[in-house]
């Protein structure tokens, strides 16, 4: 008689372990999460951050519907209206309180800022979810100031990175900003000095880097101080003695979703 | 051979037909390229580099331009005249080996050139900012066509 199939089982398990050698305890032995947060550089040196008073922002809101960061942003870099929501690029963009701050439900909150619209912008997390699922490293972290920056040349448009940030700060391009209507974006590109994105790119507030490397402010903060509002306060956290820890110190400041665990870089003095 | 007449009539239009770019453009010679320098070009002299280097190697230049800005925050470069030209591997061990040039003496100071900011929109195309008598003249003539201008603005040109 031949083998059976009871021994030729036993022959071909054998065989296996056998042929895989050391492998096979490597193949079993728990191993580590491709997505995990471990290859994330922490920041080294500075940490920028944002601190939005709203108090002031509304009070400027109220009077003359200020959207000043929003235009200034926008002109920086070149970012098209579409006039269409679902096409919709956000760098800077406001939504009522309730829905920025959604685990505060709060029915007889004070009407100042009841239904407000609260402004918004990436913010820079210490633990980005969008750089962690980014499968070509188009958004990294930089070491040195923390901020997630975009290397537009690599971004594949995947939206992997959209799904992952549970702010809704990234924007896919749907069509070619040179083709927006022209009627919305009469003077487009508003900056020459600055690229545009291409079609089926993704892109989100990149904190100024171009202008802090320089060593000036972002635009929206800029924007704010020329109307001397100073909602917008930029500064670095990891110096016990600046501009944004001094503010931090004194007044009360919520973040956005801080349950998630992702660390924002913006606050809000609420 | 069936209907051979009609076969081989219909191969000799037919080879004909394949080849005839090749007889309408023989014994023409295509233009060659001839980038044209704006007065500014002309002006400054000298690239960040040497005209046959830059020649030669823009792309890879521009290449490690990008990278550098983007991802390492190195926004400025500044023209080491020592250094440009040599090729990435003796460059590397000129500089670990504390800038020893070919004839095996050592350059005091690594001389430095200007500094310019590593910018295709900013600083190449503000001298060179006729992007269609510059760039595209040899870009077309090799049928290559760089995808920068996907999102980096050309300069406005007079026409």
């Amino acid at each position: 008689m031949g083998v059976d199939r009871r021994d030729f089982l036993k022959i071909a398990g054998f065989g296996a372990l056998v042929g895989l050698g050391g492998k096979a305890i490597e193949i079993l032995a728990p191993g580590e999460l491709e997505a995990s947060t471990e290859n994330i550089p922490l920041t080294k040196g500075k940490r920028w951050s944002m601190v939005i008073d709203i108090r002031k922002c509304l009070e400027k809101q109220e009077k003359d519907g200020c959207k000043e960061c929003i235009i200034a942003c926008h002109r920086e870099h070149n970012v098209p209206d579409w006039g269409n929501p679902k096409h919709e690029v956000k760098w800077v963009w406001q939504d009522s309180y309730e829905h920025v701050f959604p685990g505060q439900p709060n029915e007889y909150i004070e009407d100042g800022i009841r239904h407000k619209p609260v402004i918004m912008m990436c913010n820079h997390c210490v633990n980005p979810p969008c750089v962690r699922v980014c499968p070509t490293q188009a958004t990294f972290k930089r070491e040195e100031d923390g901020i997630v920056s975009m290397d537009m040349h690599r971004c594949i448009g995947c939206r992997f990175c959209m799904a992952a940030c549970p702010y809704g700060s990234r924007s896919f391009n749907w069509g070619n900003p040179r083709k927006a209507p022209k009627d919305l974006n009469p003077d487009f590109p508003t900056n020459r000095t600055y690229p545009e994105r291409s079609m089926g790119v993704v892109e989100k507030c990149n904190f100024c880097v171009e202008l802090v490397t320089k060593g000036e402010l972002p635009a929206c903060v800029q924007a704010c101080d020329k109307i001397k509002v100073h909602a917008l306060n930029f500064g670095d956290l990891a110096d016990p003695e600046s501009n944004v820890r001094k503010l931090l110190r004194k007044r009360y400041s919520i973040r956005r979703k801080p349950e998630l665990g992702t660390e924002p870089n913006i606050f809000y003095i609420i | 051979m069936y209907d051979g007449g009609k076969i081989i009539t219909g191969l000799i239009i037919g080879i004909g037909l394949f080849l005839s770019p090749f007889f309408y453009n023989a014994g023409k010679v295509a233009k060659a390229p001839d980038p044209e320098l704006t007065e500014k070009a002309k002006e400054a002299k000298e690239c960040v580099a040497s005209k046959p280097y830059m020649k030669a190697w823009h792309m890879q230049l521009l290449d490690e331009w990008r990278d550098e800005a983007v991802r390492d925050g190195e926004r400025y470069y500044s023209t080491d005249r020592k250094t440009w030209e040599m090729p990435l591997g003796k460059r590397l061990m000129y500089e670990l080996r504390g800038f020893i040039a070919d004839d095996g003496k050592k350059d005091k100071k690594p001389k430095i050139g200007k500094v310019y900011l590593k910018s295709l929109q900013v600083t190449c195309m503000d001298c060179h900012s006729n992007k269609s008598k510059f760039c595209d003249e040899c870009h077309n003539y090799v049928g290559v066509t760089p995808y920068c201008w996907d999102c980096h603005i050309e300069p406005e040109e007079k026409k």
